[in-house]
């Protein structure tokens, strides 16, 4: 059944009115049109389909729209802080922890949410926090080291 | 200058599209163009004479590249990027032979409209079939730029220098022309004609140095636009109806409850029925309310009975490689051994599955897919829509992973046909579980193996027989007086025996071939009470296997022991696409469970010059982290035609957890042209990770996946 929903995607109100079963990874896909938030499994399986929602990381691929009403999204597009690659994003590229670029989204955005909440990982906690992140091309040893690296640097 | 130095370019032919040379200029932005041939070119044209007008192609080269009059340089190739980081090691290597910055060269791969035919972009070959042949065009580029600068500066060229896509007079810098200038208003063009000198190794200022990726802020900004990315105004998704298996039979068909959607559009074209929709997962939904039925044929086939199906069926043999005489090297013999190795189906599984976006506006289509070959797929969706060739056009996004498996185009005529059904822009996006079920997987093979050592403990004779995997990387390289190889079938095309489509597979065959030959080395070293380092240096006269497989044990700490040692090290020496590579790796193994941990991975590999090494490392690092998951886990289990395994859940592929600690080395072969760096490391992990397993616990599996499952067996018969 439609429905108006509303909800704050990378800082700015949205409102959409459309069936509230749909899941988000297509709304934010298609209605909203933000397309760096990938499918690759659509079970849960992967993270590609990685998004923000209240600190949390969570797979839109098996969240609806109904479960983020008025709270927070934030995908891959909202990550840059004023145009720039956020300190996570900018240790991706420092340390080429990526390939295809496929899966990189839906690391980001589940780092990111671990380093929000525990802002010095160890390595033990970064490989089982991504551990159900799949990378088909290996990037995985430098992903790592990225995430390190931002560990490191974090304040808080 | 002397005009008949240019050829008079006729534009038409770059693009196979009819655009009137004007046009073209239009398109490209006038400059200077080189031309050149990559590969064995008028061979490939050879053979796809008769299927397509050959005149519509260009016939003396298949790339270029142009200097703009805003002094930007500018490559068209046909290949493709698909995260094997090709588009920064060609533009390296653009960069440093013309003497411009790196910053200013653009790569503009795979439109069919713009870059002249390509067969398609495979692994490991665009470094090394481009290398000598772009540095040789832009080395051209940098005579045709002193010639003209001559003229302009009114100076002799051999007082001419360059630097930074300017030229100076020697002694007066402050005498200069840019590359920019130098274009302006011409349209001319040069064939590389390889006569102009390259710079050597001690000139590179950008090759042999690490760069960051070219398109590296695209992909973690997530703007980076993949096929499955691209918005046309009133498009629709497509849900297809697929079978339960490949030889399954449709007896029934309702489409009427998928009808009744709003806005849904459904499509019945015979083979292809599929639900069309504005919105996906409303297509997908829809789909879900076809009622369907099928008969599926019974079969015996599946993942354990397949190996003797296909050592039945297995044709006889062509004799790939031999040496000596094997009756004799018997004869010589203290120690004979006899083993057959197995190895199954693998998956491609990249994370992006196959996705098009077509539009068709009356006779023309316009395609953006994924997919290593765009070339092919022109000319597949001309045939498909039975549209001209020229009124074809493929644009390559970024693709999500390909290694081998994105070269069939299924999904690219599916979206062609849909559009042209429906009348508007479709995109086809297949979900993980058409992803399994039409993968052309990796094919499953035997390996049978006889093989010798003489008393001094040398190898005396080899006999070797592959089935199905192809001759990729099976002949050995040892010295070996008396040797056969055997290739029986690549079980590719129409006589497959195989139950769906196989196809190749990152490094295809030698994943395979490599397993068996060097668990087979270690059997012998292991009889012959020699440590297996030790075994293969005495049994090898290759030099640059030597030095590389001596590099891996200086890095490893290798010390001298025979197997079974306790300590779960494990060796595998490999050659892939004329890159030389040795792994070494450590594992730990559960005596109860016969849970394999890889702890450390050490390789090392000669691939010539490494035009970009962190490049180069970037790959090996793939190359050991997803050979993980054949040695260790991946096999696709099948009933009949009918593939069990569709998503993540039941086919596991390496993780995080699994990475073990890896180390790399690539040799320093700065005069060497470049070689494969895309696959080569990863053909060695099967044999590195079996030989380690043995080594730690005596335990001897002779099939890949070496599972837990498949260790305590072993365990058991000791
Ligand atoms: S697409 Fe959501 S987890 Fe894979
Ligand atoms: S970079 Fe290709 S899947 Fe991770």
């Amino acid at each position: 059944m439609k429905e108006l929903i509303k909800f704050n995607l990378n800082g700015k109100p949205v409102e959409i009115t459309t069936d509230s079963d749909r899941l988000l990874l297509w709304v934010i896909r298609t209605d909203l049109g933000l397309t760096g938030t990938k499918y690759g499994c659509g079970e849960s399986l992967c993270g590609a389909c990685t998004v923000i929602v209240d600190n949390e990381a969570v797979r839109s691929c098996q969240t609806t729209l109904k479960d983020v009403e008025n709270r927070s999204v934030i995908t891959i597009e909202g990550l840059a802080v004023d145009g720039q690659p956020n300190i996570l994003q900018k240790a991706f590229m420092d340390h080429d922890a990526l390939q295809c670029g496929y899966c990189t989204p839906g690391m980001l955005m589940n780092a990111w949410a671990m380093l929000k909440k525990n802002p010095h990982p160890t390595r033990e906690q970064i490989i089982e926090e991504m551990d159900d992140n799949l990378c088909r091309c290996g990037a995985h040893k430098r992903i790592i080291e990225a995430v390190e690296t931002v560990s490191k640097e974090m304040g808080g | 200058m002397k005009d008949h130095n240019y050829l008079d370019i006729d534009f038409r032919d770059i693009s196979a599209n009819h655009l009137d040379r004007r046009d073209f200029i239009r398109l490209a932005g006038g400059g200077i163009f080189i031309f050149m041939i990559i590969g064995h070119f008028p061979s490939l044209l050879a053979q796809r004479e008769g299927r397509f007008n050959p005149h519509s192609l260009p016939t003396d080269f298949n790339a270029f590249l142009r200097i703009g009059e805003n002094g930007r340089v500018s490559l068209f190739t046909g290949k493709i990027e698909m995260g094997q980081g090709v588009i920064t090691s060609l533009a390296q290597m653009l960069a440093d032979e013309l003497d411009v910055t790196f910053n200013s060269v653009d790569m503009v791969m795979g439109d069919t409209n713009l870059c002249p035919w390509d067969m398609g972009t495979f692994g490991s070959m665009s470094t090394r079939f481009f290398g000598p042949p772009l540095r040789e065009a832009a080395a051209e580029g940098r005579q045709v730029l002193i010639e003209l600068a001559s003229e302009y500066l009114k100076s002799p060229a051999d007082q001419l220098m360059t630097k930074d896509g300017i030229v100076y007079k020697r002694l007066n810098k402050k005498q200069y022309v840019t590359y920019g200038q130098l274009a302006k208003g011409k349209a001319i063009g040069r064939h590389a004609t390889g006569k102009v000198p390259l710079k050597t190794p001690d000139q590179f200022k950008i090759m042999g140095k690490s760069f960051l990726r070219h398109d590296s802020f695209v992909k973690v900004t997530g703007e980076a636009k993949y096929a499955g990315d691209i918005r046309l105004p009133g498009m629709l998704y497509a849900a297809i109806l697929r079978p339960p298996a490949h030889d399954a039979k449709r007896t029934s068909l309702d489409l009427s409850d998928a009808k009744k959607f709003d806005g849904v559009q459904v499509i019945d074209d015979g083979d292809l029925v599929a639900v069309l929709h504005p919105l996906p997962d409303v297509a997908e939904k829809a789909l879900s309310k076809v009622k369907v039925t099928y008969d599926i044929p019974d079969s015996n086939l599946n993942d354990k009975t397949i190996f003797d199906y296909l050592l039945k069926v297995a044709p006889e043999g062509e004799t790939v490689a031999v040496t000596g005489n094997q009756q004799r090297g018997e004869k010589d013999s203290v120690k004979i051994i006899e083993k057959t190795y197995l190895d199954g189906y693998k998956a491609h599984a990249p994370i992006e599955p196959h996705t098009a976006t077509a539009h068709v506006e009356g006779d023309k289509i316009t395609v953006w897919p994924s997919s290593q070959t765009p070339f092919p797929a022109k000319e597949q969706v001309a045939e498909a829509l039975g549209f001209k060739l020229e009124n074809v056009h493929i644009i390559s996004p970024f693709v999500g992973g390909g290694f081998g498996g994105k070269s069939r185009n299924l999904q690219v005529i599916e979206a062609a046909r849909l559009s042209k059904l429906a009348g508007k822009p479709v995109q086809v996006a297949w979900t993980r579980a058409e992803e399994f079920f039409h993968d052309s997987f990796r094919p499953a093979a035997v390996v049978k193996i006889k093989s010798g050592i003489d008393k001094t403990g040398k190898l005396s004779f080899w006999d070797y027989h592959v089935y199905f995997a192809g001759s990729r990387g099976a002949t050995e390289f040892y010295s070996i007086p008396n040797s056969i190889t055997v290739s029986h079938s690549t079980g590719r095309g129409e006589k497959s025996p195989h139950p769906f489509a196989v196809g190749a597979w990152r490094a295809p065959g030698n994943n395979t071939n490599t397993f068996a030959r060097e668990s087979q080395i270690e059997i012998m070293a292991s009889e012959a009470g020699i440590d297996p380092y030790e075994f293969r240096m005495m049994n090898l006269t290759d030099q640059k296997m030597k030095r590389v497989l001596k590099a891996a044990a200086d890095k490893f700490g290798w010390k001298p022991a025979k197997g079974p040692s306790g300590r779960g090290f494990g060796i595998a020496c490999g050659i892939d696409a004329g890159t030389s590579v040795a792994t070494i790796a450590e594992v730990e193994v559960n005596k109860q469970t016969g849970e394999i941990r890889v702890k450390r991975v050490v390789a090392a590999q000669d691939m010539g010059l490494a035009v970009n090494p962190e490049g180069a490392t970037i790959q090996m690092e793939g190359c050991i982290t997803m050979g993980l998951g054949y040695a260790l886990e991946e096999d696709i289990r099948f009933k009949g035609e009918k593939i069990l395994d569709l998503n993540f859940d039941t086919y596991d592929i390496p993780r995080f957890s699994w990475v073990p600690k890896i180390e790399t080395v690539i040799l320093d072969a700065k005069n060497d042209p470049p070689q494969g760096g895309g696959e080569p490391a990863i053909v060695t992990m099967g044999g590195a990770i079996a030989n380690a397993v043995f080594d730690a616990v005596g335990a001897r599996v002779l099939q890949m996946p070496i599972t837990a499952e498949r260790v305590r067996e072993a365990m058991k018969q000791g």
